[in-house]
């Protein structure tokens, strides 16, 4: 639809959902890596799957307000369907990317039943619930998933044919940047669609929404399937970048540290856990240089300083500042 | 709670509920609406029987209510909240490969709703930023785009200045003559000024239904406004 025929109230709509040109420079930014860090380019690609699991939990957390200490349930169920496809004998990375997101699909798609008829408190527990059952089953099939050390002989193939994943990460981090993008541009369709809409409702005020005729979780269930979905790729990037499957990749404490990276940086502004896991996996990577074993001392320190004095994370308290700085002009 | 209640609203028509606090009024609505299950009884629209269905399915059918107090959705503009609300109703709601500016359809008409209730000027700002009054029209605007057949209107002026409350009536009283209205309300001026019925409700029942001219003559009333030491 061309831009003249649009209404005053359409046209308002659209220049809320424009492209910014800090948004597209802070995309071409994601380039820099491979000309200024080289060396680190496997860490720059560990960044680029967090981000794309800390905007799938964005998705349901930031938008729907489902909060979630489980969300690694289907990260690891990705990594495992992912890393096993490939240790069976099909390393192909594109097509084993398809059927991890499918799979972890399907898991979110039946447990988002349940998700679906609880709020807060009780949803925390659900989920923690749910991510503890499926890292106890991925531990105790130890015939299957390898158990605690781990799914070994995964083997990929090269990337379209063409490039080998090797220590270096090239490949790895144009892949997992590659697919973290495509994420980004359909979590951002989605949010301003109106189906998205109907998510901030949900989120502003979910006892208001049958009164407008609206079925709340039928929305909960689709959105918690399609964050199923991204959290599901993302584990897939992870077990075919490093070609191993570890019993971390559904531990409770990689729930618990995507929540803590999307609070960072911000839920419910799309570039929050992308710019929470920048933070958190350079912090993570500098601090345990300097101090192995005390590092979340500093990951603490920081969460409780994000909390206390920028409520909003690190992206709304820059919105702020950017609003306080308009203001007088 | 409510006991005994037997009622019909004839298309088109506006009616005021009043009665003495504590009477039944809201769980009236509650029960109609679906936000409460009754023990015993049935509710019908038109032919349908509703008694049944939970209440986003009453609202489809045309049942709708607004609030008491304001529960509105207070991140989302106006337009937001409205085009939320006629999305729901059209179908749009679950679509997520096309952005909002491209159901302009349904932009337009939560649009025109806000025109209509005077609204326009302020609707692309967050509601909690709007004024109290204004907030009370953006529950009758939600409440419009989902086209009721019937509207249940909870104090609609509750909280605000008397002066802006006969506004907000006369926005009411404008509303389509397709449209039922029911609204509860303790002032009895504006109940006389523009409910055609009055129902009154005592202690979950209802005590008589009639005309203005007839309630404001009878006996019963003064003596449950009276006799309980209310205002009014």
């Amino acid at each position: 639809m061309a831009s003249s025929t649009l209404s005053e109230p359409q046209r308002h709509l659209e220049a809320q959902i424009r492209w910014r040109p800090l948004e597209i420079a802070f995309w071409l930014a994601t380039l820099l890596p491979f000309v200024l860090t080289p060396n680190h380019l496997a860490l720059a690609s560990q960044i680029a799957i967090t981000a794309l699991f800390a905007l799938s939990l964005d998705l349901i957390l930031g938008y729907a307000g489902i909060i979630s200490l489980g969300h690694a349930a289907y990260f690891g169920f990705g990594s495992y369907t992912a890393g096993l496809i490939a240790k069976w004998g099909w390393g192909e990375p594109l097509t084993g990317l398809l059927i991890a997101a499918a799979a972890a699909g399907a898991l979110g798609y039946v447990t988002s039943f349940i998700i679906a008829r609880f709020r807060h408190l009780a949803l925390i527990m659900i989920t923690l619930g749910l991510g503890l059952l499926l890292a106890e089953a991925a531990n105790s099939a130890g015939w299957l998933t390898g158990g605690a050390d781990g799914l070994q002989g995964v083997r990929m193939w090269k990337l379209l044919g063409l490039f080998q994943f090797d220590l270096y990460g090239t490949a790895a981090y144009t892949y997992s940047l590659v697919v973290l993008f495509l994420g980004f541009l359909l979590a951002r369709r989605l949010i301003n669609s109106p189906f998205g809409l109907a998510l901030r409702g949900i989120r502003e005020n979910a006892v208001r929404m049958p009164a407008i005729g609206a079925p709340s979780p039928a929305h909960i269930r689709k959105v918690y399937t399609i964050a199923a979905v991204m959290a599901g790729i993302a584990g897939a990037l992870l077990a075919q970048t490093t070609e191993t499957v570890s019993l971390d990749t559904l531990s409770f404490q990689r729930s618990a540290d995507v929540l803590v990276i999307l609070i960072l940086g911000g839920a419910g502004r799309l570039y929050g856990g992308i710019v929470g896991a920048i933070i958190y996996m350079v912090a993570r990577d500098q601090f345990s240089g300097i101090n192995p074993q005390y590092w979340y001392f500093w990951i603490g320190t920081l969460l409780i300083a994000v909390v206390l004095f920028l409520p909003n994370g690190i992206l709304g308290g820059m919105a702020r500042l950017v609003r306080l700085e308009r203001r007088p002009a | 709670m409510a006991r005994g209640v037997e009622l019909a609203l004839p298309q088109g028509e506006r009616y005021a509920l009043i009665g003495p606090n504590g009477a039944g009024k809201t769980t009236l609505i509650n029960l109609i609406t679906g936000m409460i299950k009754p023990d015993q009884g049935q509710i019908f629209l038109g032919d349908t029987d509703i008694t049944a269905l939970r209440p986003e399915a009453r609202v489809k059918c045309g049942l709708v209510r607004t609030f008491q107090i304001n529960t509105l959705f207070p991140r989302l503009s106006a337009l937001e909240a409205v085009t939320l609300a006629v999305c729901e109703r059209r179908g749009y709601a679950g679509n997520w490969w096309r952005e909002l500016p491209a159901y302009g359809d349904a932009v337009e008409e939560a649009y025109a709703i806000l025109v209509s209730l005077r609204l326009a000027a302020s609707c692309y700002r967050p509601t909690r930023e709007l004024a109290y009054g204004q907030q009370r029209l953006l529950e009758i605007a939600l409440a419009l785009a989902t086209r009721p057949r019937v509207l249940l209107l909870d104090e609609p002026a509750a909280g605000v200045p008397q002066g802006e409350s006969a506004e907000l009536f006369s926005v009411i009283s404008d509303l389509s003559r397709d449209i039922t209205v029911l609204f509860i309300e303790h002032d009895m001026n504006v109940v006389f000024r523009f409910a055609r019925r009055v129902i009154v409700m005592a202690a979950g029942r209802i005590l008589l239904e009639g005309t203005p001219e007839e309630i404001a003559a009878d006996a019963r009333v003064r003596e449950v406004y009276l006799g309980g030491a209310h205002r009014g």
